[in-house]
């Protein structure tokens, strides 16, 4: 008796979100994968046809295709490492024994919390008509010029507004790691006298392994799904030559209706992401050391 | 002189910051300015201080309406989210059986998945569900606030899993004895135990939400239930060129956000940092 009323109770509370969660992602991705496999313009009155593997073959003979995944691996290498550089470098000033530090840490986090289609929006506008400006006025008009024209800068201008937007996130996290060191470790280290960079590449560096692994992940994954920066800073131009993966997807499935072909990629997009994040993790992980 | 040093470091850095911030710096100014202003100096403070552009820009964008469209779907879904992944954690946690292992385990797996992978047939489902089932799913605020609880569970559920697994079990068992239900012992006494992790899971939740564009995008077709993220792409699509009317409703959409990262700020660098560590 008691048992069954448990039971009761167990699905009252846990039956509600599990069908939530059901239909929102869990149906959605079976029958994704079931897509891939179609041809399929979309109307709902046109036929779907199936086609086996051939938008997987197909994959791999899309000039288009292949160039975003080029730009989007070069975008998030360069970011990554970027990010977290200037996040470490950020969150070293805001541990150190500046009075100022709270309104410092407070600053530097704000654009983070600005979504990445705004962001996009304001970079847009500086990277167009304010740096044409300072070119036109200054005469270095070499490297102030309208950047989101040209292929190189325009790629250049998507990894400096990500970095703008998620530095500050990161330094959090390794303010986090840093202030989580024993004090007394890092005075031990200073009685042995060790100086600043000793300290910091043999001390502090390897007690903080577990926030580079989180934030290498944050970074990584983040990167790799970029889309809103990508929406509106370059709308993928000019000519597509900024167009990141997701944003490939989105117009495969949404612009040219190729729902089926579009779908395969996105199959590709999700085993990409998932081996990624997680050879990261594993490698990482096994840096850590054990406090 | 080590004083003068340090008080010169301290104005170096802040200097440093002010120039990172340098961007909304441009956008607040030139959001004062006329065209011919503008272009003759995007850099200097306004000459005149005149709110035109931005009553000009709210109507554009219809704000208010986007703004209360935002604030509905993001405080709704995160209320929804936060009773309903609390209430199965606890009971993920209580009831460590195999079935529970499994739900937890699919809700943690399935964090890795992109959204581009899930929209097309969300939308395929979502629209099947409107035509058999009659329930508008589509273009409606209640139908992205059901698939936002959708996208947010598994977080939160595993936030406050790892929460509650160090939460000792004696408490509840007293008031068990005492006859109160699972229902009471939970609202009476488990949910407020877990308020740092509700803080957390509200706070991630608001940024992701507030600023989601893409599920909103797909999802909401309608003038009328535009989100903010959404009526400030549609902005930008029709006037582009008027970049003072356009820093105007920039303005605008990012007055919220700091508005509530000024009086919320203490929780959110903790509520950021707690819910990135516990990944």
């Amino acid at each position: 008796m008691r048992r069954k009323k448990d039971n009761a109770w167990y699905a009252l509370f846990v039956i509600p979100l599990v069908y939530i969660f059901t239909t929102v992602v869990i149906v959605p991705f079976l029958i994704g994968i079931g897509y891939s496999f179609i041809s399929w313009d979309g109307m709902p009155l046109n036929e779907k046809t199936f086609v086996g593997m051939k938008n997987f073959t197909r994959i791999f003979s899309d000039q288009r295709f292949l160039t975003s995944a080029l730009h989007t691996v070069l975008f998030t290498v360069i970011s990554v490492a970027v990010i977290n550089a200037l996040g470490l470098f950020f969150a070293l000033l805001v541990t150190g024994k500046l009075k100022i530090r709270n309104v410092v840490r407070t600053m530097l986090f704000m654009p983070y919390l600005i979504g990445g289609l705004i962001l996009g929006y304001i970079w847009k506008f500086i990277f167009t008509d304010v740096f044409k400006m300072i070119g036109e006025t200054t005469g270095w008009n070499h490297f102030f010029f309208s950047w989101l024209l040209n292929p190189r800068y325009a790629l250049a201008a998507m990894i400096i507004v990500t970095t703008w937007q998620m530095a500050g996130y990161i330094m959090i996290i390794y303010i986090n790691g840093i202030q989580g060191i024993p004090e007394d470790v890092i005075e031990a280290a200073k009685v042995d006298g060790a100086g600043f960079w000793q300290t910091l590449l043999h001390i502090k560096f390897p007690l903080i392994m577990p926030s580079f692994t989180i934030c290498l992940f944050m970074t990584l994954s983040n990167c790799f799904k970029i889309f809103d920066v990508n929406v509106s800073l370059t709308g993928g131009g000019p000519n597509n030559a900024t167009e990141m993966m997701a944003m490939n997807i989105y117009n495969e499935i949404f612009s040219l209706n190729n729902y089926g072909y579009g779908q395969a990629k996105a199959i590709i997009f999700f085993i990409a992401v998932a081996s990624i994040t997680l050879i990261q993790v594993a490698i990482t992980k096994k840096r850590e050391v054990e406090m | 002189m080590k004083r003068l040093g340090k008080f010169l470091l301290q104005l170096f850095v802040l200097a440093l910051c002010l120039c990172y911030l340098f961007p909304i710096y441009i956008v607040i100014v030139n959001s004062f300015k006329n065209r011919q202003e503008l272009y003759t100096n995007m850099m200097a403070p306004p000459e005149t201080f005149t709110l035109e552009y931005y009553v000009t820009a709210m109507g554009k964008m219809n704000f208010m309406r986007a703004f209360g469209n935002s604030l509905i779907v993001t405080v709704v879904s995160i209320a929804f989210i936060v009773i309903l992944s609390s209430m199965t954690a606890w009971m993920l946690v209580r009831y460590n059986n195999r079935l529970s292992r499994c739900i937890f385990a699919i809700f943690v797996a399935t964090m890795i998945i992109p959204f581009q992978t899930i929209m097309m047939p969300l939308m395929q489902v979502m629209g099947w569900i409107r035509d058999t089932l009659h329930i508008p799913m589509l273009n409606t605020l209640g139908g992205l606030i059901y698939m936002n609880i959708g996208f947010g569970a598994s977080m939160a559920v595993f936030l406050y899993h790892g929460f509650i697994k160090a939460v000792p079990v004696s408490l509840e068992e007293a008031a068990t004895i005492d006859g109160c239900n699972k229902f009471k012992v939970f609202w009476k006494i488990v949910f407020p135990m877990l308020k740092p992790t509700t803080v957390t899971v509200m706070i991630l939740d608001v940024i992701w939400i507030w600023n989601d564009y893409l599920l909103p995008s797909l999802a909401i077709s309608d003038k009328a239930r535009r989100t903010i993220p959404l009526s400030t792409a549609s902005f930008f699509g029709q006037f582009t060129i008027e970049w003072n009317l356009a820093m105007a409703g920039l303005t605008l959409t990012i007055i919220p956000v700091i508005v509530f990262y000024l009086a919320a700020q203490k929780h959110i660098v903790k509520g950021v940092a707690a819910g990135a560590v516990k990944l």
